[in-house]
């Protein structure tokens, strides 16, 4: 499916009212068809659900939160009635982004405390969870934690401007820091407020407060081959198209970047078609001025291959659910 | 009381008069004037000092120049200047006049606030951490914080 139609724009599908203060962060099932979960600083975490009659969205379930407390929940049976069954303890302060690993066993945690925290689910003992790795390398807050899509290596990007590559090498299952991306190797000069993959993986997208989009790769084949950790390089960086701190970037399974500012617009990138001399570039597809009133914190897409929905949360208090299409 | 304080003997400067604001052009009443620099000084201006009984404006920190507005784009940038290069006061002055202008600008507004080049040991650290969304709200969560705020913040009329 070419996505290079040209007169692509972002259509608003519907606006999520219901959230009473700004909404940091949304999240599509990917289990259960059109639905959606925000978390809000109201202290909720909403689930919304879309109609099959009738496509549009509504608000099944509100759930109360502690606040900036330290404490990360685990949920059981998402999608009718939600239980806590866990609440794993131990960072500082707030905890910031929470990342499954591809399989379900792992979860890794980070936080303003500047460590990331992996946690394995244990199912022999009632789904316990216990901690298997604390990790301290990054120097100041810890914005995001993201595995690897098919393997167990681990991302995290941070207020000390780097990304940090974590896996386990050794036979003791102990985590390192086996790469660190930092102003020195093209990398970010400001905060790195977010990462992404693409869906084979060999790619992966991360975005800053210095205003730019990076790109970076790596020879994913070499790495599953077994061959040990082979490092990721910059492929190029987007800057100009967002003039306030870039939150979020997300990367569709059909090849399409989103970036969500500070600006208030949403802009959309791809892989532009030319064969270049010099390797791979990404041009700019759709930019949506004004997409909300305020910052756009968070920009998710769908994660089925058809849909071409796109979500969004922002400080003005909504969500916003997009859809890709040709412009009439 | 008086020990312990960063900046004992801070330099206080005579108040300027308050310029009387006179309408002679806009009879619409239903187009709203644009904010300009002086609207945005009027918000900060009376914030107390974290540690003396002056406001922003009688220790300098803060001046109608110090404020540069494009009311247009809806933006704001506040540069202030502390009384002393270590002051470690910055922070809380810092997030005094974000709190203010955060509850007095329309929520369209984007706001920056520095320190006056030059006028700071750490002012690319203090500048950083002031414009950091996430790190604003954890302060904001601190009741320490919160209550040295809200006695700076001139109470509302």
């Amino acid at each position: 499916m070419k996505v290079m139609d040209k007169n692509l724009g972002l259509e608003e599908v519907q606006k999520l009212e219901g959230h009473t203060d700004r909404v940091w962060n949304v999240a599509w099932n990917p289990a259960a068809d059109g639905v959606i979960a925000s978390c809000s600083a109201d202290k909720t975490v909403r689930i919304w659900e879309q109609s099959s009659l009738t496509r549009s969205w509504t608000c099944k379930l509100g759930h109360r939160l502690g606040s900036f407390d330290g404490n990360t929940c685990v949920w059981e049976n998402f999608a009718t009635d939600s239980e806590s069954v866990s609440v794993l303890r131990g960072h500082e302060s707030e905890v910031k982004s929470v990342s499954w690993n591809a399989s379900g066993s792992l979860l890794a945690t980070c936080g303003r405390d500047k460590s990331v925290w992996i946690w394995e689910i244990q199912p022999e003992e009632d789904d316990e969870f216990d901690t298997i790795a604390v990790l301290t390398g990054h120097s100041e807050d810890v914005k995001m934690v993201l595995w690897h899509p098919t393997m167990d290596v681990l991302f995290s990007c941070s207020y000390d401007n780097t990304i940090k590559i974590w896996c386990s090498e050794d036979e003791d299952g102990d985590y390192n820091c086996v790469q660190t991306l930092s102003e020195l190797n093209n990398g970010h000069s400001s905060t790195v407020w977010s990462i992404s993959f693409n869906a084979a993986g060999d790619k992966m997208v991360t975005c800053s407060d210095d205003l730019a989009v990076k790109i970076w790769k790596t020879d994913i084949s070499r790495m599953q081959s077994g061959e040990g950790y082979v490092p990721w390089t910059h492929v190029c960086t987007l800057s100009g198209f967002h003039d306030r701190t870039i939150y979020s970037v997300h990367w569709s399974r059909d090849g399409v970047i989103a970036s969500g500012a500070g600006d208030d617009t949403i802009q959309l990138f791809v892989d532009s078609d030319s064969d270049s001399v010099d390797g791979p570039s990404y041009k700019l597809l759709v930019k949506k001025e004004k997409a909300h009133e305020m910052d756009v914190n968070s920009v998710q897409w769908a994660p089925d291959k058809e849909s071409r929905l796109l979500a969004s949360a922002s400080d003005d208090k909504m969500v916003k659910i997009w859809k890709l299409a040709s412009e009439p | 009381m008086v020990s312990g304080l960063i900046n004992e003997n801070p330099i206080i400067y005579p108040k300027k008069e308050r310029r009387l604001r006179t309408d002679t052009s806009i009879t619409d009443e239903l187009t709203p004037e644009p904010i300009d620099q002086l609207e945005i000084f009027d918000h900060i201006r009376d914030i107390k000092d974290p540690e003396h009984p002056n406001t922003l404006e009688d220790l300098r920190v803060v001046t109608e120049d110090s404020v540069e507005v494009d009311d247009e784009n809806s933006y704001v940038r506040v540069t202030f200047t502390p009384t002393v290069e270590h002051c470690s006061m910055a922070t809380v002055i810092g997030l005094c006049v974000r709190v203010k202008l955060l509850r007095s600008l329309p929520s369209r507004y984007k706001i920056d606030i520095r320190v006056a080049p030059g006028s700071h040991a750490t002012e690319d650290a203090l500048n950083k951490q002031l414009n950091d969304k996430e790190r604003v709200a954890a302060a904001l969560e601190n009741p320490n914080l919160v209550e040295m705020v809200d006695e700076c913040l001139p109470s509302e009329e």
